[in-house]
């Protein structure tokens, strides 16, 4: 471990909630820049991970460093250097897009002069000029969750989370959302995602899969579909999971 | 005998001055399993919600097994099965408890019609005297699918079932749809998946309150049948950018591990397109026409709609 290239290393990450095995010996890392695919079934364990990863939850016991901080010592750092987004947890429906902006580049500590720019530059590149006075409650959903996305990473993190960001989007918004994830991978952004879309897991450069608080497989989806004799990543899903 | 489980005709809804559903028609046979397939805020609740007697159109009409929605409504009521997009039984009684509460209701027990319910409620039986709010999100999903039959509804909407659900549970789900739809009660299920069109008999495709499209998933496939091409590199960000720039290309969309090229013109030969990637610092180039899948239609029929 300690492997400079990492950005997450996980090594033996149990969780327990009384008897019950959330987590049950985790040993994963993520490499700097990749995006990871990390599904599972509901129920899995999924979300306990993310949120100790996100150190909003203590691990039981196992050594887990992001972005070169501990999990058990370090979370405030770990919060300055993480992005998170979800379907469910996103925007303030009654402030302006502006204000959203403004709120959440503030919350991250940004200076007043470092929120101006970061905030018009945003609001160009997706499009928002005669939006940006508008509640985020009026948006589509689409713009809402594209905005959610770029203000996850308006601080400039070393890693985003996304837990399910394409549920019930449409099919050419969701797309337009992968080509937004993999702009932030390509300017050095990791991205860690979870998602009920199996053609999604084929866009991430590693899998894992988790089926009773284990992980039962990790590799490339190219190596997943040759380890288990699929024709796609679904089809592993349906052999591990099940 | 009327042949018809749904009619409805011309309606309109509007929240404000928001348009939720936009002079929609469509009919639903009897024993059909009939899917609405749209994204978030396409208008699929709201439709619901108007067959499930719950709430008033702006206009048109909606008739359920021959009742009008708005004179009728009592009778819908006890012949329809309802099954909400959150979560609505009661969190703080028992699994055994919200199933007898819905019988009741209805002037049945769980007895009399057990047959119906047997191989969805055998799955949560064992947890039957816990209190729903501690099940899981697949056992909640199948409590509520059990409550909902519990008076062996003629017709059963379901609004959203699997959304946020696993791969996994998405398929066992559709596996119980069929089944009891095979018992001759007529199903009308909406989801955000474009993959499930295929377990239904007919599918509407729906979008911003507008119908794109009603028709068999077979049929639809072949109305929109269009040149597409999937293609494959070693880099697949730099793909869809490179084909994006692409002077023949019309869209360019990730599906899986390849991208869906739909070029303006039909290709009459792919060698030059191979060159092109080949310029491009491409290697490991995989080039094939093949048919388009539910969600081709569905974003070539949206782009259509702006």
């Amino acid at each position: 471990m300690d492997n400079k290239n990492n950005i997450i290393e996980v090594e033996n990450l149990v969780k327990k909630f009384g008897r019950f095995v959330a987590n049950d010996s985790l040993t994963f890392e993520v490499r700097k820049g990749e995006i990871f695919g990390f599904l599972g079934a509901n129920g899995a364990g999924k979300t306990t991970t993310i949120r100790i990863l996100c150190g909003l939850s203590s691990p039981t016991s196992g050594k887990i460093s992001v972005a070169g901080f501990d999990v058990y010592k370090e979370t405030e750092k770990i919060k300055k250097h993480i992005g998170y987004m979800s379907q469910k947890f996103s925007l303030y429906e009654d402030l302006t897009v502006k204000e959203n902006i403004e709120f959440y580049a503030g919350i991250y500590g940004l200076s007043r002069n470092e929120i101006r720019q970061r905030s018009g530059k945003l609001i160009k590149k997706l499009g928002l000029e005669e939006e940006k006075d508008m509640v985020i409650g009026s948006l589509p959903q689409g713009w809402k969750q594209k905005l959610a996305f770029s203000i996850a990473i308006i601080h400039d993190p070393d890693i985003v989370f996304l837990d399910e960001p394409t549920g019930g989007v449409d099919p050419i918004t969701r797309r337009q959302f992968w080509d937004m994830i993999y702009e932030a991978s390509h300017n050095g952004i990791t991205v860690f995602v979870t998602t009920h879309y199996m053609d999604e897991a084929e866009y991430c450069e590693r899998v894992s899969i988790m089926a009773e608080g284990k992980i039962v497989a990790l590799d490339t989806p190219a190596g997943l579909k040759k380890t288990f004799n699929a024709s796609s990543v679904d089809e592993v899903f349906l052999k591990l999971a099940r | 005998m009327n042949k018809q489980s749904v009619i409805v005709k011309n309606l309109s809804k509007s929240y404000n001055n928001k348009v939720a559903l936009n002079n929609i028609s469509f009919e639903v046979k009897k024993g059909e399993l009939f899917g609405f397939i749209g994204p978030d805020g396409a208008g699929k609740t709201t439709l619901f919600r108007i067959l499930a007697t719950l709430l008033i159109p702006d206009e048109g009409s909606a008739i359920v097994e021959s009742f009008d929605v708005i004179r009728d409504y009592k009778s819908i009521r006890k012949i329809v099965g309802y099954m909400p997009g959150r979560f609505s039984l009661y969190q703080d009684l028992s699994v055994e408890e919200n199933l007898k509460f819905f019988a009741t209701i209805f002037g049945t027990t769980i007895k009399e019609n057990y047959e119906l319910i047997k191989d969805i409620y055998v799955q949560i039986e064992p947890f039957k005297n816990r209190i729903a709010g501690k099940l899981s999100g697949g056992m909640k999903q199948k409590l509520a699918l059990s409550c909902a039959l519990i008076h062996r509804p003629k017709v059963l909407f379901l609004d959203e079932p699997t959304t946020g659900v696993d791969a996994v549970s998405r398929k066992e789900f559709w596996e119980m749809l069929k089944k009891l739809n095979e018992k001759g009660i007529s199903i009308i299920v909406s989801t955000p998946y474009m993959d499930e069109a295929r377990s239904c008999n007919r599918v509407a495709l729906i979008n911003n309150g507008e119908i794109l499209s009603i028709d068999t998933p077979e049929n639809i496939i072949m109305q929109n049948d269009q040149d597409i091409l999937a293609v494959k590199t070693n880099d697949l960000y730099k793909l869809i950018l490179d084909l994006r720039s692409y002077e023949k290309t019309d869209t360019a969309f990730l599906f899986g591990e390849y991208v869906h090229l739909c070029p303006i013109k039909p290709f009459k030969d792919l060698v030059l397109l191979e060159e092109y990637l080949q310029s491009k610092q491409h290697h490991d180039i995989i080039i094939k026409k093949i048919k388009p899948g539910i969600e081709d239609c569905f974003m070539k029929l949206m782009k259509r709609s702006i």
